[in-house]
């Protein structure tokens, strides 16, 4: 593990139960939902983890305990130094409380986990979804979401099918 | 079936000012087709007169499921998709996916191939930033730099398809190595660009850089503070052009980027002139990458050895049965990657483009998430264009440089 991090988990492990995983010098830290916030805004005021540089998700299914994982990728520019924060959801309702107020960058990136995995943010600003229409069913990035497998139109059923889509008419 | 919802204003009443919802300022729609919007970007935007109050935008026209589809296809077939992300800056795109894949499965790449990587990416970052200085320019009414602009990055078109046959799509990273060696030609292209190159720089540069026009339109227009910037994980050029000195091809060096002697030109102002003249500079700073890559291009393999992971060359499928069942089984079956993930970042002339690469165990990746710099960009523009008047507004799109499809992937 890279010196400069290792003060960090260190505090992260005081005062959080989480728990640490490294693969190829990248440090991963397991932490419950309820306590991303705060170890979000420790990271940020204390460490200098300005960026958040990603923030997205991973499905197990068929797994459902946990089924997904929540992934912060965090950049500390001044220290040069990243740490991934994972949070390990359930697969009924899976929620995690928004980290909007920690980083605004958040409101985009938590609206695209509801609209791919179906993950909702408690307290978010503004819960639409960002890259499927309004009107869509289902969750894309969901490993039990099909790929492709819409029926293609011809002549003979186009007009069958035509009434099924949706999409505006007239 | 789903039922057809009608949008109406209930949607975005928590987002826009209370006057808009008793028709005293106004409600005004942008895009998706909109010859200033870049492609298909569509903004809500509310206006008191010509000032901008709100800015809404609504993006997910090109999204194209990139994430869903890579995981159905083996890590060699998977890259042909991310040409299609950032369609222009595919290299880079190619970089930061086989960068991934090289960290995921441990794979060493020989440095003639690094050198050429750099050499590539180094000029589709000029073309790339050849294509916002046209927009850019044609964004703010001047015409014939759009044509100059074209013109050059056609150069830059040739030396690709020169290497891999094709002008965008290309593909030619590849884990562990490159597709094949570049042609005898490569060299002297190269050379003559850059021998071409700097002195357009400065016709652009005469051209603009002192355009009173431009100078009005962009002088303190759109300005963004560092801590907004890093709120909004705004990184590249618009970053640096607030004052932050943070370029991860100096700060995290890949791909041999530690051996060149460059700049990272930085400004203080955060307008969207800062933002112009730090990618006018950033071309010098590629063209000096370019040249020294080029200068010291070492000889050698361009593949790793590894042959699990590169297929055998033409050569050697005829005499060994290894080499055959190698070919084979990756062409097949793919190479399997563990079952853990990594992330892996590159500075793409737009920012920080990072790779989330999970593997399963088997040929397949479990998960891809592309954390593309447009969408992050993008998402900071409210704070940008707030108050100014809807001639800005277009100026400092322009500005941010956003590709759709790097935005909705």
């Amino acid at each position: 593990m890279d010196k400069k991090l290792e003060k960090i988990i260190q505090a992260l492990q005081e005062t959080f139960s989480v728990e640490i995983e490294e693969f190829r010098d990248e440090t991963h830290v397991f932490i419950q939902a309820e306590q991303i916030v705060d170890a979000l805004l420790l990271l940020r005021d204390k460490y200098d983890f300005e960026l958040l540089s990603a923030l997205t998700a991973t499905d197990y299914w068929p797994q459902q305990s946990p089924r997904f994982h929540v992934i912060y990728q965090l950049s500390s520019l001044a220290r040069n130094v990243t740490v991934q924060l994972r949070v390990p959801l359930n697969g009924d309702q899976p929620k995690i409380p928004t980290a909007t107020r920690v980083y605004e960058v958040a409101n985009w990136r938590e609206r695209e986990l509801l609209d791919m995995f179906g993950i909702e943010s408690e307290g978010h600003p503004d819960p639409r979804r960002i890259l499927m229409p309004e009107d869509h069913v289902g969750h894309p990035l969901r490993r039990d979401y099909p790929l492709g497998y819409e029926e293609p139109q011809f002549t003979f059923n186009l007009e069958e099918i035509d009434l099924q889509k949706p999409y505006a008419k007239e | 079936m789903a039922q057809i919802e009608e949008v109406n204003i209930d949607h975005f009443k928590h987002l826009v000012s209370e006057r808009a919802l008793t028709g005293e300022t106004m409600l005004l729609n942008m895009g998706p087709q909109h010859p200033s919007t870049h492609g298909v970007l569509r903004l809500l935007l509310e206006l008191d007169g010509e000032t901008v109050l709100n800015c809404i935008p609504d993006i997910g026209y090109l999204h194209t499921g990139i994430e869903k589809n890579m995981e159905a296809k083996t890590y060699l077939k998977a890259e042909v998709m991310t040409d299609r992300l950032d369609y222009m800056n595919t290299m880079g795109n190619n970089l930061a996916y086989v960068l991934a894949v090289e960290k995921l499965v441990d794979l060493d790449v020989p440095p003639r191939a690094q050198a050429i990587r750099v050499i590539l990416t180094e000029l589709q970052r000029i073309a790339s930033h050849l294509v916002f200085l046209g927009a850019f320019g044609l964004d703010l009414a001047a015409m014939s730099v759009f044509l100059y602009c074209f013109r050059e990055r056609e150069a830059v078109l040739d030396i690709a398809e020169l290497c891999s046959g094709q002008r965008m799509m290309t593909t030619y990273f590849r884990p562990g190595g490159l597709w094949r060696d570049v042609p005898v030609e490569f060299e002297k292209a190269v050379r003559d660009f850059l021998k071409m190159f700097p002195k357009r720089v400065d016709e652009y540069e005469s051209l603009l850089t002192k355009n009173p026009i431009l100078l009005d339109r962009t002088v303190g227009i759109g300005k963004l503070d560092v801590a907004t910037a890093l709120q909004h994980g705004v990184t590249g050029p618009v970053l640096r052009a607030s004052g932050m000195n943070w370029d991860l091809r100096k700060a995290r060096p890949y791909s041999g980027y530690e051996q060149y002697d460059f700049n990272v030109p930085t400004r203080t102002e955060g307008d969207t002139f800062a933002r112009y003249i730090v990618r006018i500079e950033e071309f010098r700073e590629s063209m000096k990458i370019v040249e020294q890559a080029l200068n010291k291009l070492p000889m050698g393999p361009i593949n790793s050895d590894n042959r699990k992971f590169v297929p055998p060359p033409r050569s050697e499928i005829g005499v060994s049965m290894e080499a055959l069942i190698h070919h084979f089984k990756l062409w097949t079956e793919g190479f399997p990657a563990p079952k853990a993930s990594v992330y892996s970042a590159v500075e793409s002339p737009r920012g920080e483009l990072g790779v989330y690469l999970e593997g399963d165990g088997g040929p397949k990746p479990h998960r891809v998430h592309w954390r593309t710099p447009s969408f992050d960009n993008l998402s900071a523009i409210e704070k940008m264009v707030r108050g100014h008047l809807v001639a800005d507004l277009v100026a400092i799109l322009a500005s941010i440089d956003i590709v759709l499809g790097d935005i909705d992937r």
